[in-house]
Order: structure tokens, then sequence, then C-alpha cells
């Protein structure tokens, strides 16, 4: 059994004349440990698609099951639950709660879990160390470039060290150089064995993944597996552009 | 890191909101504790100057004699030559369990004289508790010693006796020391003595026809009063003036409904500030609320949030209005009550209740606000972001 089914997933937003399907009809599986990347314009469903696999958009139709739990049939808090155990979420904008020092923002995830407080800031303090912040734990998110606010927010979703990481448009809003930071530091983590699930517009960064799902119109047009070495793997992304 | 320190940065970052809740709390609070501690000590000031309005109990022998009316009280079975009190009896008053709480205790001795080939009323008392009994008296002249008397002004002028004439009373010559101003009351047909003078004119020495009492027990109903000097004098009746009691006690329940009246809009004012802020503040705060409910968050996580800042907020307005209120009172009651003799007094249940008001005012005020906020739809916020 794969590890993630997405079995004829279906949004549609509104009813009668109004009604905009926003993801018509999409199936797929991704194992355990896989880097797939999510392609496809705006407007084309990728968002709607990873909020519903966030658990956080309940789908019109379908089924959605992680490591064989059906998530739309837990209620709200089973559903909190899952989010906590099993998914790391990393934002385009970042979505760092500004008024919490970076070592806070990264403990927020932990906030629910019932541990000890040392253990949670020495839980933080590992995952900034991972993404290669330490010296910076008491800043404010304003007080760091923008790179690094999405490294704080990769540590944030790495913190309770979660199986599966959904991430939309991680280099959206950095330069060249650090997006090669942020990706190398994704692919790290792939290779220690979290699965990910990337959306972006980026042929660069859609070249680090194993495997490159297209979509266009809420449907999924092309499953194309890619080699991991982000070079090649980038001509072949671009090529399905 | 937990949800607390998640409220109190909040609270922190929005200083502005936060303060308007306080504010809203703060002014509901300690205007209320500054209006019911204004009360209480205006009650207490009401109170004090009621003893002023004179006797609220009297203590009458008990007889079967025709009753006779005296200042517009009924003075039940008293007659000239009905039974008397011992004077001597009159120590056990002192001795109940509220003697504390009586004010003055004015024995009379009763009993017609002759002046000038007219029947008159001769009243023996004791003019020092008469200070405190009818503190309306005038008296034109000098308060009477030995065999000096005073007389009411419609005796004075039946009489035709003026302040300085002498006159006879069973071979005794007595001196108008002073003319009493007119009371409306049937003292104005008096004659007064001293009490030791009027009982050895009539005759009655170590006996008293009546006693005047000024009681008030905030503690105890005057009926209670009323069953301590009954036990203490068994062969007398005692009656509470009840005309008296009951005005002083609507007196005080109209000033106590007005206050919580008061309270009451205030509160409710209050209330409705820190709703609408808080309200506020979680359509501010959407896009957070989202992020916490993709890292796991429960509903009733984010319902903590708020009313964890709800309650932290509320705590300290319910301390900061007590302090405020308390120094308000202080502050006004002299423009209430015309003196700054009436002290306000710390008030445990008074601060209790002001806490506990606040706190339960902000955390109920914010449970709609809390609700709307858990049933925020992450995918939603995060979208709008």
């Amino acid at each position: 059994m794969s590890y993630i089914q997405v079995e004829n997933l279906i949004k549609q937003y509104g009813t009668g004349n109004a009604a905009v399907m926003a993801v018509g009809g999409m199936s797929f599986r991704i194992q355990m440990g896989e880097f797939v990347a999510v392609m496809g314009e705006s407007g084309s469903g990728k968002s709607t698609l990873l909020s519903m696999m966030g658990g956080l958009n309940t789908p019109t139709s379908g089924h959605y099951s992680v490591d064989g739990l059906k998530v739309y049939q837990l209620g709200q808090d089973k559903r909190a639950d899952f989010r906590r155990e099993f998914l790391g979420f990393i934002f385009q904008s970042f979505h760092l709660v500004p008024y919490l020092t970076i070592l806070e923002n990264v403990m927020v995830p932990l906030v629910t879990v019932k541990t000890n407080g040392r253990t949670k800031r020495s839980m933080a303090e590992d995952a900034l160390s991972r993404v290669g912040l330490d010296g910076k734990a008491h800043r404010l998110p304003s007080q760091v470039s923008g790179g690094e606010q999405e490294r704080v927010a990769i540590a944030r979703a790495i913190v309770n060290e979660p199986p599966i990481l959904l991430a939309d448009e991680p280099s959206g809003n950095l330069d060249s150089k650090t997006t090669r930071e942020v990706m190398d530091l994704l692919r790290s983590l792939n290779q220690d064995g979290t699965t990910i699930d990337m959306l972006t517009h980026s042929p660069e960064c859609a070249g680090y993944a194993r495997r490159l799902l297209r979509i266009s119109d809420g449907l999924l047009v092309e499953d194309v597996p890619l080699n991991g070495n982000p070079e090649n793997s980038c001509n072949i992304a671009m090529q399905h552009l | 890191m937990t949800l607390k320190d998640i409220a109190l940065r909040n609270i922190r970052r929005r200083k502005a909101k936060a303060g308007f809740v306080l504010a809203g709390l703060l002014i509901a609070v300690s205007t209320a504790v500054a209006l019911l501690g204004l009360i209480e000590a205006m009650n207490r000031d009401i109170q004090q100057k009621l003893e002023e309005y004179g006797a609220n109990i009297l203590i009458l022998p008990r007889t079967e004699n025709l009753s006779l009316t005296y200042g517009g009280l009924s003075l039940g079975p008293v007659s000239f030559e009905m039974q008397e009190i011992r004077q001597a009896d009159l120590v056990r008053v002192r001795a109940i369990k509220n003697a504390a709480n009586v004010a003055a205790m004015g024995p009379t001795v009763l009993g017609a004289i002759e002046v000038e080939d007219r029947k008159v009323l001769l009243a023996g008392v004791d003019f020092q508790a008469t200070k405190i009994l009818k503190p309306w008296w005038k008296i034109g002249g000098k308060v009477p010693s030995d065999f000096d008397v005073l007389l009411g002004s419609e005796a004075a002028r039946i009489l035709a006796l003026e302040t300085g004439a002498h006159f006879k009373v069973n071979g005794s010559e007595l001196q108008v020391s002073g003319i009493l101003a007119p009371t409306g009351s049937q003292d104005d047909q008096l004659v007064f003595a001293r009490l030791d003078t009027a009982q050895s004119l009539l005759h009655k020495e170590g006996r008293i026809s009546m006693v005047e009492v000024a009681a008030l027990c905030n503690a105890c109903p005057i009926e209670d009063m009323v069953r301590q000097i009954s036990g203490a004098l068994p062969d007398t009746k005692v009656m509470a003036i009840q005309q008296v009691v009951q005005s002083r006690m609507e007196t005080l329940d109209y000033f106590r409904k007005f206050s919580y009246g008061v309270t009451a809009v205030l509160l409710l004012v209050g209330s409705l500030v820190v709703l609408v802020t808080m309200m506020g503040s979680v359509r501010e705060r959407t896009s957070e609320i989202g992020i916490f409910r993709a890292m796991g968050f429960r509903r009733s996580h984010v319902i903590r949030i708020v009313l964890l800042e709800a309650g932290i907020i509320s705590a300290m307005a319910g301390i900061l209005g007590y302090l405020i209120g308390f120094g308000s009172t202080k502050l006004a009651l002299p423009f209430f009550t015309g003196s700054t003799g009436m002290g306000v007094i710390f008030d445990p249940v008074l601060a209790a209740g002001a806490f506990a008001a606040a706190v339960i005012m902000g955390l109920a005020s914010s449970v709609y606000p809390a609700l709307l906020a858990a049933r925020i739809d992450p995918s939603d916020a995060l979208r709008a972001l």
C-alpha cells in the first residue's frame, strides 16, 4: 500500500452556474521517502490540492489517506492531531508569527505536544541548528533576511520530525543563491527519509525532486520521474512545462 | 513556550487593543467600585445622621391605663398615676448584647403640676441625653440646672412666663431658665425640668414614666434590640417606633438599588467594549490563527489563547479597577456627604467582588470571539495571506 493515496479528489467552490471546479478528480500515490514536485500555472489547482493534502480543506468528494489513515473521515480535533503528527508546512510567504522570536516560532508546533519545556527548547534549537540559524534564535522574524525567514519556516516544519513536508513555493520570495541553499536543505531532509510534496513554478526547484506531477485546470496531466540531479532534472521539468 | 506565552506575547504586541479592553473593563470596574464604595460610605453617613433624628425605641410601663399621645407618637398606656419603671433597673439596658448600639437613653418622668391655677404637664428629663434624642430643640436661654425649668413655647405663652420669671410648684420656687423654640410637637405645651428635680417635685424619686432610646444596629434588625431590652426589663413594654426604622431602611434600600442599577449598566457597557474589541482582535489575527491550526492546534487551543488573553487583561483590570475605584471614593466622598470624617474602609468582599466581576465579565464577553476564532477555516485563513 502506498504511503499517501489520493483517489479521485474533487474540490468544487460554489454551486450551480457559479460553481468553480478547483480540482476536478485527481488520483495519484506517493511512496514514503519520495520527493515530489507539483507544477502548474497559476489557478491550476495546486494550492487547493496542497491544502487538501494538509487536512485543511475538506474535498467535495474523493478519498485521501496517509499511512492508511483516512484523513477526511477524522473529526476536527483528530485532523488537527494528524497535522501535528504527520505534517510539516512550509509556506511561500513564510507565515511566521511576527511577535514571537525565531526560537519561539520554531517551537509553535510543539506547544500542544505534551513534553517538558526544556525538551521542546532543545528540539527547537536542534531544528534551527539543522537549518544553520543557531545564532539568531532570539531575534524577531523582521530582524532577519527573507532567506533566513524561509529557513526558520523550514525549521518550524521539521521541529517535531514529521514524516511528510508540504511546501508551497518555498523559493517563491528568494533570490537564486538562497533558493539553491533552501533546495539543498530540502533535498538533505528528503535524503534523511522525509517525504516531500512541493508546489513550485520553478523548473530549477522541480529539478531537485525525483518525480514531477504537472497539473492543469484541476487535473493531473503528467506524472514524470526525475533523476534528482538538479541540472538534468531541470531540463526535463522545463520540457514538460 | 505555552499557550499562555502566546497570549502574553500577543498582548504585548497589540498594546493598543489590549489597552482598549483594559480601559473598557477598568472604567466599568473602577466606577462600580467607586459607586458601591460611595454608596456604602454614604449609607454609613446616613445611618450616623439618622441617629440624630432621635429616639426609635420607647420603654413604657406594662399597664392597662388610658393612653396618651406624645410628640405624635403613640406612647401606649401612659398615665399620670400609672405603674412606673424603677430608675435603678435601667442599668440592665447597658448590659444587653447590643449595648454598644445604644446611642442615647433618655429616662423621663411625667406628672401634672399646677402653675398660676393652670394644670400643666411637667416632664423631668436628662438634658444631656435629650441633646441626642431631640437634636432639633432650640433653647432660648439656658439649659435648666437644679430648680430651673424650660418652658415649651405654648406653655410660656399661655402661662405668660418669660426667661428669668419665677413661679411656685408644690411650695418650691422655680425659675424659667429658657424657652423652647416651637417644635410643632407636644413638647411646646410642656414644662421641662431636670429629672431629679421633677422626681422631687412630683414625689416620684427613683421612678420614671418612660424611656426614650436612640439605637441603631447595622448588623441586626431593630427588632433584635427591642427583644434584648424586653429581656432586660421584663416588667416593661418595649416598642420600636416603626415609622423611623422603616423610613431609614427605605432610604438605605433606595441608595442600594440605585447603585446596583448603575453598576449593572456600567458592567454591560464594559462587556460590550470587550466583546467588540476582542472580535476586532480575532479578525485581525485570522492568518495567525490559520498558521496555528495548520501547525496542529485544536479548536480548543485557539479558544484557550483568546480566553487567556481576556483573562490576563481582566485580572489586571480587576486589581487596578478596585484601586482606582477605592481612591475615587476617597476623593469623591466629601462632595457627596459634605464631610471628610467618614473614612472609606478597605472592604475585602468588594475587592474580591471587583476582581471576580472583571474576570467573569472579560471571559464571558470573550467567549463568542473565542468561538469565532476557533471556527476560522484554516485553508481560508492561509489563502488570505
